[in-house]
């Protein structure tokens, strides 16, 4: 009887620690990792076409006003115009950004991580699955504004400017 | 001519303890009956083996977690990036910390028991009795352990993980003052579920099979005598670290190479 008592507690303490495991394995995939959250609720897509999309990547947040509206879904190169197309996919709860909105990839903070911020437009009309924003802007990449800023610099004192 | 004699005689012992390590571990794969024969055996292992080492790996869990806290505060504040504070903590728990640390615990809880309680049963013959009783006690003995320390070890570093990720948002968000949004959000978009969590799972399963296999390897090729157990003891803790180490080398250049 002893026995049986001593396994009885043997099994439950095991089943006690597989519990465990187990909700600790539902934490990470629920809370730490990206399977939980912001996610899957797939909204409607949008195009926009970039000169150059910097540091942007799949999964790179789209904001409006500094709000997260969605994220990029892929991200691919046309061949003919070379230029990047870029996929966001917008949640389906803000289906009330117009056409004649301004996209822009901006880098949060100085040398963080690239994101596409919208600017809403006048237009009374609205984005839809597979509309195209048309207004884009580029990437800020660092080399090319230290270029010419040199560049200009050059220039100046070669004109007699400067100092 | 000597010396060339000694450096070939350690090299062919390596390599045969190499072979007889192989050897058992077939053994034990092809016994795996004794998992359902022995099921009994098998959860008592799982209590000895995993259970009593709950609170061994809880309590390092929280506190590595914490430790991270603090460090990763006082870095990442220094270039304003306090925000990446949850990527930090729980990136390095879940792709290397908790597998690795909690390995090497394992190593030197539960599988310096097995070692000596394989041996001590060398030692004192209880390995030739069974097999006089025509029981193979590859399958009797090793089997349930080796399953239960393959099953616990995944276990105790995802519950490493957890407590780690817990005592860091104790240190960053309750004591440092990180914004627990930021720190939940950036830990969500930045910890991958197949590439991070998935793969930190998988290494976990490989240093559990790799600590119980050198224990039990260790306990059951012993020298039967008092020294010989406390040799194979010491020996099994400092064999599962280093291979541990350098597996999980391999494994990271595997799994995050490219």
């Amino acid at each position: 009887m002893a026995n049986s008592r001593f396994s009885l507690l043997t099994e439950a303490a095991v089943g006690a620690m597989m519990l465990l495991g187990g909700i600790a394995l539902f934490f990470l995939a629920m809370q730490v990792s990206n399977l939980g959250g912001f996610k899957r609720v797939s909204g409607y897509q949008v195009e926009a076409r970039f000169d150059n999309i910097g540091g942007l990547k799949v999964r790179s947040p789209v904001t409006m006003a500094g709000v997260r509206i969605g994220e990029v879904s892929s991200i691919g190169f046309d061949a003919t115009t070379y230029e990047a197309v870029v996929t966001l996919d917008l949640l389906p709860e803000f289906n009330q950004v117009p056409t004649d909105t301004f996209a822009k990839i901006l880098t949060q903070g100085i040398l963080g991580e690239q994101y596409i911020g919208l600017d809403p437009g006048g237009s009374e009309q609205y984005l839809q699955q597979d509309s195209e924003i048309t207004m884009t802007q580029s990437a800020f990449v660092l080399e090319e504004i230290v270029g010419q800023f040199l560049f200009s610099k050059a220039e100046e004192s070669a004109t007699g400017g400067g100092f | 001519m000597n010396w060339l004699a000694s450096i070939g005689h350690r090299g062919i012992n390596v390599l045969r303890n190499l072979a007889r390590a192989l050897l058992l571990l077939l053994a034990i794969l092809r016994a795996p009956q004794g998992l359902v024969t022995r099921f009994r055996e098998f959860l008592a292992q799982l209590y000895s083996v995993g259970v009593l080492s709950l609170l061994i790996i809880s309590v390092s869990g929280v506190f590595v977690g914490m430790v991270l806290g603090l460090q990763g505060y006082y870095i990442l504040s220094r270039f304003a990036a306090e925000s990446t504070l949850g990527v930090f903590i729980a990136a390095s728990l879940v792709r290397e910390l908790g597998p690795v640390v909690t390995a090497l615990l394992f190593a030197g809880r539960a599988g310096s028991a097995l070692t000596a309680e394989i041996g001590l049963m060398k030692a004192t013959e209880q390995l030739s009795a069974l097999e006089m009783m025509a029981v193979n006690p590859v399958s009797r003995l090793l089997v349930p352990r080796f399953f239960a320390g393959l099953v616990s070890v995944p276990l105790l570093a995802a519950m490493f993980n957890a407590l780690g990720v817990l005592g860091g948002y104790f240190v960053g968000v309750g004591l440092m003052d990180v914004d627990a949004g930021t720190f939940w959000a950036q830990m969500q978009s930045q910890v991958d579920f197949n590439k991070d969590i998935i793969n930190g799972v998988i290494k976990s399963v490989v240093f559990g099979v790799i600590c119980t296999w050198i224990a039990l390897f260790q306990g059951y090729e012993a020298v039967p005598t008092s020294e010989g157990i406390s040799r194979a003891t010491t020996r099994t803790v400092v064999h599962s670290s280093l291979a541990v180490l350098g597996m999980d080398f391999v494994l990271t250049a595997l799994m995050f190479g490219d």
